[in-house]
């Protein structure tokens, strides 16, 4: 550069250092972006959207959103319905029948994966593999083991058994069980995996005392391993519980709530009232009654996760 | 003692193998021609083995009014999941540092709130997203399902990332800092070489789930920009009047392989992540 070569030495220094600040300032904007942008949007997009949905739940809201308040009407309209009712008796039996039989398979697995058998790893895999795949694949597919006229029902039938039956898809009593069984296939998996992740973290020194004061295997299991990992019980839990409070994929493509609404679940209310009833203020009460749900689940779990931290702090 | 092992295995090899059924029960019938499921049921081998119901279901059977198979939704797919899939890693893996290893004032209330994210139901953020997507001008669009999957998935990444970088021990930031190293040039020399364990279970598991989510792909996007899981539902919807069950097969197969394939290759991955995410 020409005129930097006819520059006195000490203005060319004082210049450099300029371009220093500028850069140091450019850098240090740089940096509070890169640090506050991304966080900004993470919790900032929890929290707007959050208000915003609970605010629209109190509007007038109906095909568009219209922010003319009507206080509580929206959550006396929607808990009225059949569909609000019966979608919260099918999420007390879907919750309820989906995490204990998901606890006990994995449990079960695990345990008898934990005894050193051969071929873990492939064992392992196929047990796991059902939770690569979306809801919306293995609920179609389950539609069709579980079709009377199409599946298992019909298999028994064409082998010569005419009298069995197996339609739970079709049986407005019976359908929410087939959601059962489909959710258990695919999450039995997952906590078999946390379940065996706990057993192998127990103390070996704890497991040879206790077989060197004669208990058998049963016995160490129930006395001495179970006991220990009792904390992965309950966030195996609350992990599976809260997960069946959000299921909406499975259902949808497995029985798409019925037949009728018979085995409609929170979250297909929302979509209803939102998306096929476009009745907007009615649908973000149902949504906010469901983070409601998931609420009284999560508080205590995150209260109880404290005090253990404590304790272990203390300890 | 001999027989105990052998209930062992029994139990084990039984359950391994019902949970295998549906897998084969879709193998075999993309093998079948639908007329023979039909006239039989969904559950048998293959008299003939049929291999054009795999053509047909790629790119030519019929769903509503076009006739292209389910190619044009699975390029949907990739095309939504790669870049959100990319662009929640790298920003979360940003932030994860900054909660991580910067601290800075509110932190806590920040990682608090990021952590809710996770539980929050998309339910609640439905709304929103349709008129913040509308004002983008990004309604039916597969941008506008990327910037949703990037912002949702980030709450999961920085949790991951954060997890792991708060194991980085503090001295050696401070070495870095003392030498005149800033806020990137640590996060690129020292963090980012350090990080290939926990990017490869952050990528397996946000393009896990950016491939499989349904209620965003079938609310936000019609017609032919749909993703995979959303066009699938449409299928099964029309094609009732006329059972094609075969090419059906064919088409949930294909439409869950390549999230498959990604559980087969980095399995060591899913696992480590699934129990490192849950026990945290």
């Amino acid at each position: 550069m020409p005129t930097a070569l006819t520059l006195p030495a000490g203005e060319r220094g004082a210049q450099k250092r300029a371009a220093g600040v500028w850069r140091d300032r450019f850098g240090r904007v740089l940096t509070e972006l890169a640090i506050w942008l991304p966080l900004t949007i993470t919790a900032g997009h929890v929290v707007v959207f959050t208000a915003w949905t609970t605010w629209v739940s109190f509007t007038a809201s109906s095909l568009m959103p219209d922010y003319t308040w009507v206080g509580l009407k929206n959550y006396w309209a929607v808990t009225r319905t059949a569909n609000f009712q019966i979608a919260y008796v099918n999420l007390f039996i879907y919750s309820t029948g989906f995490v204990l039989l998901t606890m006990a398979v994995g449990l079960l697995l695990a345990i008898l994966l934990d005894q050193r058998v051969r071929g873990e790893n492939v064992l392992r895999t196929i047990f796991l593999y059902p939770l690569a795949v979306s809801f919306v694949v293995t609920g179609t597919v389950w539609s069709w083991l579980l079709n009377p006229g199409l599946g298992l029902q019909k298999l028994v039938h064409d082998l010569g058994w005419q009298d069995f039956r197996f339609d739970w898809l079709v049986q407005s009593d019976k359908a929410i069980y087939a959601v059962i069984l489909a959710g258990v296939w695919q999450g039995a998996g997952f906590a078999m995996a946390l379940f065996l992740a706990g057993l192998r973290s127990v103390d070996k020194d704890l497991i040879k005392a206790a077989q060197i004061d004669g208990a058998g295997a049963w016995r160490t299991y129930r006395r001495v391993v179970l006991p220990t990992i009792w904390p992965i019980f309950v966030t195996v839990f609350v992990i599976l519980l809260q997960s069946a409070i959000k299921a909406f994929d499975l259902v949808r493509a497995l029985t798409g709530g019925g037949p009728g609404i018979s085995s409609t679940l929170p979250t297909l209310v929302v979509y209803d009232f939102m998306f096929q009833r476009s009745e907007l203020g009615r649908g973000s009460a149902a949504a906010v009654l469901l983070l409601l749900t998931l609420v009284v689940v999560l508080v205590p779990y995150a209260l109880f996760m404290r005090w253990r931290r404590r304790r272990q702090e203390r300890a | 003692m001999k027989i105990s092992r052998a209930i062992i295995y029994t139990v084990l090899v039984v359950m391994a193998l019902l949970f295998l059924v549906p897998l084969g029960v879709v193998i075999a019938n993309s093998l079948r021609a639908s007329q023979e499921i039909a006239s039989t049921s969904m559950i048998g081998w293959p008299r003939q083995l049929i291999f054009g119901n795999y053509p047909e279901a790629w790119n030519q059977f019929c769903m509503a009014e076009h006739c292209w198979g389910i190619a044009p939704y699975m390029r949907n797919s990739l095309s939504l999941a790669i870049p959100a899939t990319l662009l929640s890693t790298m920003l979360g893996a940003l932030a994860g540092y900054s909660i991580a290893l910067w601290r800075f004032r509110g932190d806590n209330i920040v990682f608090a709130l990021v952590t809710l994210g996770i539980f929050l139901p998309e339910q609640m953020k439905l709304i929103p997203w349709v008129v913040v997507l509308r004002d983008l001008g990004l309604m039916n669009t597969i941008a506008g399902l990327v910037l949703i999957h990037t912002v949702q998935g980030l709450s999961f990444t920085t949790l991951f990332c954060r997890n792991y970088y708060v194991g980085i021990p503090q001295d050696l930031l401070k070495a870095a800092r003392i030498d005149g190293a800033g806020f990137f040039r640590i996060f690129w020399r020292i963090i980012l070489p350090l990080s290939p364990p926990i990017l490869i279970v952050t990528v397996i598991f946000q393009f896990t789930g950016i491939w499989n989510e349904f209620l965003f792909g079938v609310t936000f996007t019609s017609g032919d920009q749909q993703p995979v899981t959303a066009a699938l539902i449409a299928l099964s919807a029309a094609i009732t009047s006329e059972p094609l069950y075969g090419v059906q097969s064919a088409a949930v197969l294909i439409a869950a392989l390549p999230t498959l394939l990604v559980y087969l290759f980095g399995g060591k991955y899913f696992m480590s992540g699934l129990t490192a995410g849950a026990i945290k």
